[in-house]
């Protein structure tokens, strides 16, 4: 078996097994904790408190109004690295064929030569926000293995395939090969680290949505 | 007192290189004596003890994007990391992955998560009381959504619980548990104060009658600093002709046992005004110019009691402005300018943002509102116990240096609020400061300009 083959066969289904347990497994166990019942009057009632749950997943995509003057350089970066992504995922050719083998879906794709534009700049801004969360002092202070492994596995994903498409660095086949592992080195980790937010914000946001909407306070 | 232990105790580091410059000594307070061990287990299992499904979502959402920091005066004020809002609780965070996160058995069988030590939550206790107010302003920066002030509230339960609270603040818990107010105005210090009140204002006091619709809760800062709170109330209650009284069984709404994290003092606090409101079947309780007191009763109350409250609680300021707006209310115009202070816990953290508006609306005053306000106005400094910190008066001050900037910016002739913690923390600032303002109560403004009839 070569790499290639093991990367599209067995190393996919694994990583899929993983990443599917992994998250189960992380979500049940918050979720199975005891949930208190909250006896206080509400100011606002059941409608409003899942109105708030909603709410909150979509409101909190963007900083309230007095916080963005410190915010805005950081989740500038953050909106062109997530969407970039998403662009570079979704929206390449290869990409979509790979996905129509799996699932049967399949949707019309965008220019090459943009997804590898997207590509670098996603990769620059991954970049500027590790500079960042290397030289900020409160970032320095937070950040441990888990912060600096997510970024490599995020990372490694966009260099391979852009080395991969660009034919540098080794034959071909090798290239989409460690492309496809290092996606698969993503997903077998999304479940155990902070990557895990890509399921837990919708959990946490609505969470506190919903408490908060139950008293009438700012969301 | 033996001394056989006090090498352990209180060891001497004779070995460390003495080249170094030396720092300054963190100072931590630690009550009662349990071993080192103990400490960090009783910590942790007080910790995880009340851990449902909220708290636990929150402890996994965190992604280390440091914006809570930016939210948070103590931070914003000194630049100094360690006062980032979720490293306030890192030992906590650290201990949850370990011992209870679901992917505890795997962060422990790789020894992924160093077990924490005592000295760290010593080191730590200066960030989850001295420099937080749990004001929630970092909850609402959060991009995961995490309400990282109900988690200091929960890390303040295991700290308790290990005997780990700086000493002013378990001092004056220890005493509002015994002698039922933080500050010393037991029962009959209240009803004297009452008394004294109703004499030098002129006004009908109700104490301890055996039934009435109303009953109305104080602060211990009011009886004891602000006694004329207790004629004001007095005087909004007669005027709008209620049936209400004070309770010698339960009049102190502040909740130190809440504040310092131990819950069964918090829980024999609430109950006191809960079996009072009961046994005078009571339909509103009334909650004084005080944030946590709010939290306390409105939100936990019911919780505490295990079941739905049998009458309805309000703070005082949502009271006035449903009576202002029921026509009950007959106010003078003030011609004047106001600002108004939100206390994080009644408008933040309580939902009560719009009523002091209403009140000040019905006065006739003009409203200045600060460049951060409402939701997001800065806390004072002084809330969640803070100000009972003596060594947190340094940072207390630098983080009120904000609330000064951003009041003096609008040029209010008034400044108000409805919490007697923060208008104890803005007169003591005032005098620190030689600050030229001065901090009123929405109360008694209301109070002062009462329209009463000629009969």
């Amino acid at each position: 078996m070569t790499l290639l083959e093991f990367a599209r066969g067995p190393g996919l289904q694994w990583s899929l097994v993983i990443l599917a347990v992994g998250m189960m497994w992380r979500l049940v166990g918050i979720l199975a904790l005891k949930h208190k019942p909250d006896f206080s009057e509400p100011r606002a009632g059941g409608g409003a408190m899942f109105a708030g749950a909603v709410k909150t997943v979509f409101t909190r995509m963007v900083y309230a109004k007095p916080f963005r003057t410190q915010t805005t350089l950081a989740s500038l970066l953050s909106y062109v690295f997530h969407i970039g992504l998403a662009i570079v995922v979704f929206g390449f050719g290869p990409h979509i064929l790979f996905i129509r083998d799996l699932t049967g879906l399949s949707w019309p794709n965008l220019p090459s030569g943009m997804i590898y534009l997207t590509g670098v700049i996603t990769l620059g801004a991954l970049v500027a926000l590790l500079i960042r969360r290397m030289t900020h002092p409160v970032l320095r202070l937070l950040s441990n293995f888990d912060d600096y492994f997510s970024w490599l596995v995020t990372v490694l994903p966009i260099a391979t395939g852009l080395l991969a498409v660009a034919h540098l660095g080794a034959r071909y086949e090798t290239l989409l090969g460690l492309h496809i592992l290092s996606v698969e080195l993503l997903l077998v980790w999304l479940p155990f680290g902070k990557l895990g937010h890509a399921f837990l914000v919708f959990v946490s946001r609505a969470t506190t949505g919903a408490v908060f909407a139950r008293r009438g306070a700012a969301t | 007192m033996s001394t056989a232990d006090i090498n352990e105790k209180h060891p001497l580091d004779l070995d460390q290189a003495r080249v170094s410059i030396k720092k300054p000594e963190t100072r931590s307070d630690i009550q009662g004596d349990l071993t080192d061990q103990e400490r960090v287990d009783t910590a942790m299992r007080n910790f995880v003890k009340d851990f449902g499904a909220v708290a636990a979502t929150y402890m996994e959402a965190c992604v280390h994007c440091g914006h809570c920091a930016e939210a948070c005066h103590f931070y914003v004020q000194t630049q100094d990391p360690k006062y980032t809002p979720i490293w306030k609780l890192e030992p906590f965070k650290q201990a949850y992955k370990r011992e209870a996160g679901p992917f505890a058995w795997f962060y422990r069988a790789l020894n992924l998560k160093r077990k924490v030590t005592t000295r760290e939550l010593e080191a730590w206790q200066e960030l989850i009381y001295d420099s937080c107010t749990m004001c929630g302003r970092c909850s609402l920066i959060c991009p995961m959504g995490i309400d990282i002030a109900t988690l200091v509230g929960l890390a303040r339960h295991g700290m308790f619980q290990a005997g780990l609270v700086p000493h002013e603040l378990w001092a004056v818990a220890e005493r509002a548990e015994r002698e039922g107010s933080p500050l010393g105005a037991t029962a009959d210090v209240f009803e004297d104060r009452v008394e004294w009140m109703g004499d030098e204002h002129e006004v009908e006091m109700n104490i301890d009658l055996d039934q009435a619709d109303v009953m109305v809760t104080l602060s211990s800062i009011e009886i004891q600093k602000y006694p004329k709170s207790m004629a004001d109330l007095a005087k909004v209650m007669n005027h709008m002709g209620l049936s209400w009284t004070f309770r010698t069984d339960g009049y102190e709404a502040t909740n130190f046992g809440m504040l310092s994290g131990n819950s069964a003092w918090q829980r024999d606090m609430s109950m006191k005004i809960i079996d009072a409101a009961i046994k005078i079947g009571a339909k509103t309780v009334i909650l004084p110019e005080c944030g946590h007191a709010y939290g306390a009763l409105r939100w936990q109350g019911a919780n505490v009691y295990g079941k739905p409250l049998p009458f309805r609680v309000r703070h005082i300021s949502e009271f006035l402005a449903e009576a202002a707006r029921e026509g009950k209310l007959k106010l003078k115009k003030v011609d004047k300018s106001v600002t108004f202070h939100d206390p994080c816990q009644v408008s933040r953290r309580g939902g009560a943002t719009q009523a002091p508006r209403d009140v000040i609306s019905a006065l006739g005053l003009e409203m200045r509102e600060t460049q951060d306000h409402g939701d997001y106005n800065w806390c004072c400094g002084g809330g969640g116990g803070v100000i009972t910190i003596h060594r947190a008066d340094p940072i207390r001050y630098k983080a009120f240096e904000i609330k000064m900037r951003q009041i003096d910016e609008i040029e209010a002739d008034l400044m108000v609020t409805s919490c007697a913690n923060c208008r104890q923390n803005f007169d003591d600032s005032q005098q620190h400061f030689q600050w030229d303002r001065k901090m009123e109560s929405l109360l008694e403004l209301v109070a002062d300009n009462l329209i009463e009839d000629p009969a």
